[in-house]
């Protein structure tokens, strides 16, 4: 019985926190914040260079056959660091192949997502809070396929799309093909931007294997992690301004409400660090228990990112609600990861429901 | 991450269920014997074992085992499993004990822990003052050494169970001219000493457990100081970080928790079982996710103790969250037991596992704001995590006195 990580898995953290000190420090996060897009050739070479870009892929096919713990562990630095990347809908992608994919397909597709020489996507959700695969209306017919799909990210650099389907299937679509429209969303996340994207009449190929739940839970996971990065990241920031912010002719964090303020954005956090670890654990290795705890872990993590972020602008005070202050890049990160894939109310309703309730 | 025992610890739990099929309920004669009998017949039987007070020595009623979390775990669950009795969990076993163990001489070693362990010797905590709560230090009862006898006298309050205990292990100022925390000792005094007067306070449950304890020129034997004069507030910090205090906390929580959506399930909302309601399954559904959190903080404190490793700031955060958590769980129940609330609260429980009744419910509502402030108050667990864990700067104590040093809390 051993419930803590393992010497390799602090060993990525430290190698992922090095790599995002280097390539994505604060002014770098702004420059790109600012311009005219999320993608970075740079970040996206390290992170294949490191083997991120295919982590969950098996060895067979180029990847690092690792598992969600130790992806998800990259992912919560990834957050911290608030970094733009195509991850996470690379990653979900893999996991779509990985585990739906029969044999030709994963050959084909995977060694080139494995070593980050290609981008993969998922299109899944299609507006209106249509995240769950029983409101998916995508049409697929013989090798051809119509959609509208919404908030997709990093569409605009995707090689390969991975599309839910009505009825829970998922397909893949090059995204060289004809009929495939892409229209930028005004993204309140400029770190993690999306698109609407209309697939008309495309050519798409089914996965063998109906795996969007398991898609989805890979995502609910991953979206956690982030949350847990990106909330701890908010209380350093918060406490290095109480540690130097003076009113009153004293430090502010030598208030006790200050203090207490950031004792509990601490202990909403840090306590569910151990969650994530379960769930990410139990995706591997629990199935009984897997699907509810990813609900759960969705819904509580991000539920706490989004307060806490609340609480450091507060802290922060007039600044805090300034563009030139870093804070915000982490609030609507923290918006992100509460409304992609559903909102945490969404999810506590599944959670409740797969407790027998 | 391994979640799974390895076989030598499989096989270590399935000697523990053999012994509990054996001895756990009573069998024969021993059966029918009177309920506290029986338990300690058990506890002394599970001791023998090596199951109970293993990091005790034997010469003092222990069962002095090499020191295996993994172990004290197992043997954790698979005894409340089997509603087998454990470890005390009295003042005395769980404080005085442990203190003793590190801090008291062989001769008190000798005395006091065999017949504590055994539940025959009952001990009360002397501690809080009426000026001294949070800022515990600043205690006020004086004890002043004439020949061989502490002389004591003040008022201590708070003080659960004085009514009912033999001994009290009791924080004096014996040293007036030393600073705050360096002023303070550390005494055992024996609850029947004449010059002794105990009182029992209501609490809103209607219970009286809590006591307030008077002394009027009480007389103490002077070896009945545990360490040296002035050392009594290091005695005294000695064990707060037990490594027993960071097991187990999850399971009764996690029993509440369970008890709290069988209620939901028993009451109704419209006419419907409240469990169906949508705002009920949300409140629920985020409470188990808080419940959650606090069972595999557990298992990854419980790791970090078996691999050696010091606990980080999650270990600072295991007593606030817990009564944060218990505090979210029966207010959701009083949402539940609706006009329910209008009775009057049991006055017995905190065990709302048992019966469930509203009257059960209510008196945990109350005992969970009991449960927040034991120990250090929900404000005082919070500058903790900020100082201690977030290092942020200390309040300025204002009494500190003439060498004080820094406030621990």
């Amino acid at each position: 019985m051993d419930f803590g990580l393992s010497e390799e898995q602090r060993l990525l953290q430290e190698t992922v926190r090095g790599f995002v000190t280097n390539e994505c420090p604060l002014p770098r996060l702004r420059e790109i914040y600012d311009g005219t897009s999320d993608f970075d050739d740079g970040i996206w070479g390290g992170l294949a260079e490191m083997g991120v870009a295919g982590l969950l892929v098996p060895e067979a096919y180029g990847g690092a056959g690792l598992e969600m713990l130790d992806l998800a562990l990259a992912i919560e630095v990834l957050g911290a660091g608030a970094v733009p990347s195509p991850l996470l809908g690379h990653a979900l992608a893999t996991v779509a192949i990985v585990e739906g994919g029969n044999a030709e397909q994963k050959e084909r597709a995977l060694p080139a997502l494995a070593e980050g020489g290609r981008i993969a996507t998922v299109a899944l959700g299609e507006g209106n809070d249509r995240w769950s695969s029983d409101h998916w209306t995508a049409e697929w017919a013989d090798g051809r396929l119509t959609a509208a799909k919404h908030y997709v990210t990093s569409a605009d650099v995707a090689d390969l799309f991975v599309i839910g389907l009505g009825g829970g299937g998922l397909a893949l679509v090059e995204s060289n093909a004809s009929g495939i429209e892409i229209e930028a969303v005004d993204s309140a996340d400029r770190t993690r931007r999306s698109s609407r994207v209309h697939f008309r009449d495309v050519p798409a190929e089914r996965l063998e294997r109906p795996v969007a739940g398991r898609v989805r839970d890979a995502g609910l996971i991953l979206l956690a992690a982030d949350a847990l990065g990106g909330g701890w990241q908010l209380v350093q920031f918060a406490l290095e301004h109480a540690k130097t912010r003076q009113q009153f002719g004293r430090k502010i964090g030598e208030f006790q409400a200050v203090k207490h303020q950031l004792a509990d954005m601490a202990l909403e956090i840090e306590p569910a660090r151990a969650l994530l670890w379960y769930a990410a654990h139990a995706f591997d290795h629990i199935q009984t228990d897997s699907e509810q705890v990813a609900a759960m872990a969705k819904a509580h993590l991000t539920d706490r990112y989004a307060q806490i972020a609340r609480d450091t602008v507060e802290i922060y005070g007039g600044i805090g609600l300034t563009w030139e202050c870093e804070v915000h890049i982490w609030l609507k990160r923290a918006l992100f990861d509460r409304a992609w894939l559903g909102i945490p109310d969404v999810h506590r309703e599944r959670s409740a429901q797969l407790s027998g309730w | 991450m391994d979640l799974r025992y390895t076989p030598e610890y499989e096989s270590f739990r399935r000697e523990v269920l053999g012994f509990l099929r054996d001895h756990w309920p009573l069998r024969g004669a021993d059966a029918a014997r009177p309920q506290p009998e029986r338990e300690a017949l058990f506890r002394q039987r599970a001791t023998e074992r090596g199951y109970l007070y293993r990091s005790i020595p034997t010469k003092y009623g222990g069962s002095g085992q090499p020191p295996d979390i993994l172990r004290s775990n197992i043997i954790l669950e698979e005894f409340s499993r089997a509603e087998a009795p454990g470890e005390l969990s009295s003042q005395g076993a769980a404080m005085l004990v442990p203190t003793l163990l590190e801090k008291g001489s062989d001769a008190q070693k000798a005395e006091y822990i065999p017949p504590t362990l055994r539940g025959e010797l009952v001990w009360c905590q002397g501690y809080s003052e009426q000026g001294a709560g949070s800022d515990l230090a600043s205690i006020q009862t004086r004890g002043e050494l004439d020949g061989d006898e502490w002389v004591i006298n003040g008022h201590k309050i708070w003080t659960s169970g004085a009514h009912e205990s033999d001994m009290m292990f009791c924080l004096v100022r014996t040293e007036p001219d030393a600073g705050k925390h360096a002023g303070i000792s550390y005494l055992l005094i024996d609850m029947k000493s004449p010059g002794i007067r105990v009182g029992t306070l209501m609490q809103m449950t209607r219970s009286e457990e809590f006591c307030e304890v008077f002394f009027d020129d009480v007389r103490v034997p002077a070896e009945n100081i545990v360490g040296k004069r002035g050392e009594g507030w290091a005695v005294s910090r000695a064990t707060l970080m037990h490594e027993r205090n960071l097991i187990g906390s999850s399971d009764r929580m996690r029993a509440n928790f369970q008890a709290l959506v069988d209620l939901a399930r028993k009451v109704e909302r419209n006419g419907r079982p409240a469990i169906e309601d949508p705002h009920v399954r949300q409140r629920l559904a985020a409470i188990q996710g808080y419940v959650a959190t606090q069972v595999y903080l557990g298992h990854r404190t419980l790791t970090a103790v078996a691999r050696g490793e010091l606990p980080g700031i999650e270990a600072l955060m295991i007593k606030l969250n817990s009564t944060n958590i218990g505090h979210q769980i029966s207010k959701l129940a009083l949402d539940l037991i609706g006009d329910g609330a209008l009775e009057a609260p049991s006055s017995v429980v905190y065990s709302p596992v048992d019966d469930g009744e509203h009257a059960s419910w209510l008196g945990d509502y109350m005992w969970s704001l009991g449960i927040a402030t034991a120990g250090g108050t929900a404000n005082i667990q919070r500058n903790i995590i900020a100082e201690r864990g977030l290092g942020l700067p200390r309040e300025r104590a204002a009494n500190l006195g003439p060498q004080g040093p820094t406030d621990t809390g």
